[in-house]
């Protein structure tokens, strides 16, 4: 590498150029923050409202997320914890897993579970909202 | 320890001291991974829902049997831990905390924390259960 360079008239710097994280580095990371911080209320939130309807029947769940404000604070729960999983997953899996392909891989497989699963549970609690 | 390049290498994980920052670090991510594998549960939980009611009881009866009930406690205490420990990490992204003796307080307080949400959630809960 050493060799190579000094036999260039290019400078090294120009060749790291472009390379870096061009200001988006930190992206994931507040991603996480970001999802985090919004978890706090959510999660208190969810706890909350599953004890006090635990064991309840179909009924009183349904008239539950009947409520306009039950049910925007189900999808955000949802929404933002599955986000908030898929990316925890990721560096899970940038940490451990050093062959290229199987990293992609799990990470592919993880994501579109997450966001599969994060759809399927925001149309079920639209349907129990506006449904019959 | 020799790694070739004569630079400094930092000991492995086997000949570090156990400590309590350490486990707490380690937990935190083992719950991440726990939490994600509970999401299922929870997804489940809410497309029985809008199945409708038999496959609702279904649901709602697999976490009121003992294999349930161990889950949802494993679930609770895991979810506990990790919004605690969210917490500590998020007060250590404002750049405080850090001094040896607020880390080992720190974590004492998310230990403590953790494990008395979910005892007192569940005291709640098999009340109104």
């Amino acid at each position: 590498m050493a060799n190579d360079t000094a036999k260039q008239l290019r400078n090294p710097l120009q060749k790291a150029r472009g390379l870096g994280s061009a200001k988006h580095g930190a992206e994931h990371w507040w991603g996480q923050r970001l999802t985090s911080l919004a978890l706090i209320p959510l999660t208190l939130w969810f706890v909350l409202g599953v004890i006090g309807h635990l064991g309840a029947d179909h009924a009183a769940f349904q008239a539950w997320m009947r409520s306009p404000v039950t049910a925007a604070m189900m999808i955000l729960t949802v929404a933002v914890t599955f986000h908030h999983a898929a990316s925890g997953m990721q560096v899970v899996y940038e940490d451990y897993l050093h062959v290229e392909w199987q990293k992609l891989a799990a990470d592919i497989v993880t994501k579109f579970l997450c966001y599969g699963l994060a759809a399927a549970c925001i149309v079920s609690v639209l349907k129990l909202s506006f449904g019959a | 320890m020799a790694n070739g390049s004569s630079r400094p290498l930092s000991p492995h994980l086997q000949v570090y001291r156990w400590q309590w920052t350490m486990a707490l670090s380690i937990l935190h991510r083992a719950t991440g991974i726990a939490l994600t594998v509970g999401t299922l549960l929870l997804a489940w939980w809410l497309i029985a829902a809008a199945a409708g009611p038999a496959a609702f009881a279904r649901a709602q009866g697999f976490i009121g049997s003992g294999l349930g009930m161990l889950m949802l406690f494993g679930w609770t205490f895991a979810l506990y831990y990790h919004l605690c420990a969210g917490i500590r990490h998020l007060v250590w992204d404002a750049g405080y905390g850090f001094e040896l003796q607020y880390a080992q307080r720190g974590a004492y307080i998310v230990i403590g924390a953790a494990v008395g949400l979910t005892i007192m959630s569940w005291i709640i809960g098999l009340a109104v259960w």
